[in-house]
């Protein structure tokens, strides 16, 4: 079986500062890949190589072997990618549903013509956008109004709005960028349980994340990043041994010894 | 995950609304689904309270009036794109049906099909370069595209410079029925009008409006979600200038005369005027605001010189009162019924 997703030796320079600069990992249908790193890594801006809004400056970027390096993010969109972003990017004016419905968008199913005659077509295509927008809110376990503006909402409500709304584009490759940041300790706990239903959907679930915890228990791959470089790559038992990714976390020996140690504060 | 909606609080919505009182009430009539019909029968019933020749001609002026701020609505209000030179669609329409009318000697009506192309063409040549740029450079490159059509016109020989066009030809004329007459030509116009308007709004709630929505709110979440933002902009600019194009026909025939002082960068700026003073976005709210920006001029014509004073004072008041707009998007739909979620529930629990 290809992979879903397969980065090579993705490079990519701001001036100077190589942000990205050869990472390489591949994402199989029905698995979860971390990628982890310290703050400035380069985790967000790999997530934008592949989504389109930034332009590698090398390497590339297959989607099912067919080649996406430099697309328009709609025309990856497209392709079947979907993702949320680290800070949330809702639609704040617009309803719950409207923001759900944002991820149909290449459903189709009606025009222009349909819609100012609302004809029977049209009628049948909102009626299954609303359907299908209950439904992803129902699998991500959204429980408050619906036909509200979302900046009504609580963080953690919009965090799982963004999620369903990435869903109901029902792509192959889902990119979750930090989808726990900012969540209470139950709410990671069904985030858990969520990203693991989403993978038995036949996804392939790749994300950013900061809590170890999380990413040790979920992820089936570790793909470990330090200043844009790639550093690791195996299940989490291999990563957690990995020379390389402790001297990232907690600094080099000698590092250690010019700072006093924490046991002593 | 078993889905547990028995917090989703329908309830609270009606016991908002009692709490709300008069405001609840306000909106209750507001927000009812005929208004539009009624506003419809008021339109119609106008000329039997008042059939002067000058109050038939001022709410002609003001219906054409609503059709170029619905399609601004389109473009601003809906897609957020700061058009400050949309009157030159106007232009484009009302020298298209001018121009063609005149030299084949056909009535106004029958040069639609040729304003429509025409539109679509000048929002092309407009929209292309320039829905490329973000907001503040196009409002200032939309500017300069409105003054060079209207220079345009002031100076090809077949706009007829500076004089312009007249003796336009009438709109139609079936048998004994001239539509050029003020009250049938009020009551044309009144149900174009009235069918563009509702169009527009129907527009906004269609996959292409939500489409227009989500990029004025968030370009780069719509681009994720695999929204062309550039093709879905240029949308928006091609159905404003066909929207503008109908009001430029109306416009044409109800004058008979056109020129180029017609199309100032002042009447760009009172469609803009009408469309934030009655709530960008929201189409009911446009209309009323359209209303208000032709019509109050007329009703303050008794402090002569004093009106425009006194209407930029009102704008600025309303403005500085209310800053969405009289009447802004509601932002709001309806609730799941409970028969509704309980079926979810149960399909779900299948599925699984």
């Amino acid at each position: 079986m290809s992979a879903v997703l397969e980065v090579r030796d993705l490079e990519i320079a701001f001036g100077g500062v190589k942000a990205v600069d050869g990472l390489s990992f591949t994402a199989n249908a029905k698995e979860i890949i971390a990628v982890i790193g310290p703050n400035g890594a380069g985790k967000t801006s790999a997530f934008n190589c592949i989504t389109g809004f930034y332009k590698p400056t090398g390497g590339s970027v297959l989607l099912n072997g067919v080649d996406i390096t430099g697309k328009r993010p709609a025309d990856i969109a497209h392709e079947g990618v979907s993702r949320t972003f680290q800070n949330l990017r809702l639609f704040h004016d617009m309803t719950v549903l409207d923001n759900v419905r944002a991820g149909m968008h290449l459903y189709g199913g009606q025009n222009f013509l349909d819609a100012i005659f609302h004809t029977p077509r049209f009628r049948r295509s909102e009626a299954h956008y609303t359907a299908e927008a209950h439904y992803w809110l129902d699998f991500v376990g959204y429980r408050g109004r619906r036909g509200v503006p979302i900046r009504n909402l609580s963080y953690g409500q919009q965090k799982q709005v963004e999620i369903a709304r990435a869903l109901a584009r029902k792509a192959e490759l889902l990119l979750l960028d930090e989808p726990a940041a900012g969540l209470n300790h139950s709410e990671k706990q069904s985030l858990l349980e969520l990203v693991r239903r989403i993978r038995d959907l036949g996804t392939a679930v790749v994300l950013i994340e900061h809590d170890m915890g999380l990413v040790m228990e979920v992820s089936e791959r570790i793909v470990v990043m330090n200043f844009g470089k790639e550093i690791a790559d195996g299940t989490p038992a291999e990563v957690k041994a990995n020379p390389a990714v402790i001297e990232a976390y907690l600094g080099k020996d000698d590092e250690d010894e010019e700072v006093p140690a924490h046991g002593d504060a | 995950m078993t889905i547990d909606n028995s917090t989703e609080s329908i309830h609270t919505v009606e016991a908002e609304a009692k709490k709300r009182g008069f405001g609840a009430w306000l909106s209750s009539i507001f927000e009812n689904k005929y208004i539009g019909l009624v506003a419809l029968g008021i339109a119609l019933l106008m000329p039997f309270l008042i059939a002067t020749p000058y109050a038939l001609n001022i709410m002609t002026t003001a219906a054409i009036f609503v059709v170029l701020a619905a399609g601004l609505n389109i473009v601003v209000g809906y897609c957020g794109l700061l058009d400050l030179g949309y009157i030159a669609f106007l232009a484009v329409g009302a020298y298209t049906a001018g121009i063609i009318s005149k030299a084949f000697e056909l009535p106004v009506l029958f040069t639609l099909p040729a304003v429509i192309v025409m539109c679509i063409l000048a929002g092309l040549i407009i929209g292309a370069p320039t829905l490329r740029l973000r907001s503040d450079y196009l409002a200032i490159v939309t500017l300069g595209f409105g003054e060079i059509t209207r220079i345009t016109a002031n100076n090809l020989t077949i706009t007829g410079g500076p004089s312009g066009i007249f003796g336009i030809p009438g709109f139609l004329v079936i048998g004994h029925i001239d539509f050029q007459n003020p009250v049938i030509f009020y009551y044309l116009t009144v149900i174009i009008v009235a069918g563009l308007v509702l169009a527009a709004a129907r527009l906004g709630r269609s996959r292409l409006g939500r489409a227009w929505k989500f990029v004025k709110e968030d370009e780069d979440a719509a681009e994720a979600m695999g929204i062309h933002t550039y093709k879905v902009k240029l949308l928006a600019y091609i159905f404003g200038a066909v929207w503008g194009g109908f009001g430029g026909m109306l416009f044409a025939s109800h004058l008979t005369a056109i020129s180029p002082m017609s199309f100032v960068f002042l009447q760009s700026a009172l469609v803009l005027m009408a469309v934030v003073l009655g709530g960008m976005g929201n189409m009911k709210g446009v209309v009323l605001g359209a209303l208000a920006i032709s019509l109050l001029p007329e009703f303050l014509r008794d402090f002569s010189s004093y009106r425009y004073l006194l209407f930029g004072i009102l704008l600025v008041v309303v403005m500085v009162f209310r800053p969405q707009g009289f009447w802004p998007p509601r932002g709001a739909e309806a609730e799941r019924t409970k028969a509704e979620r309980e079926l979810a529930a149960l399909a779900n629990g299948l599925k699984k």
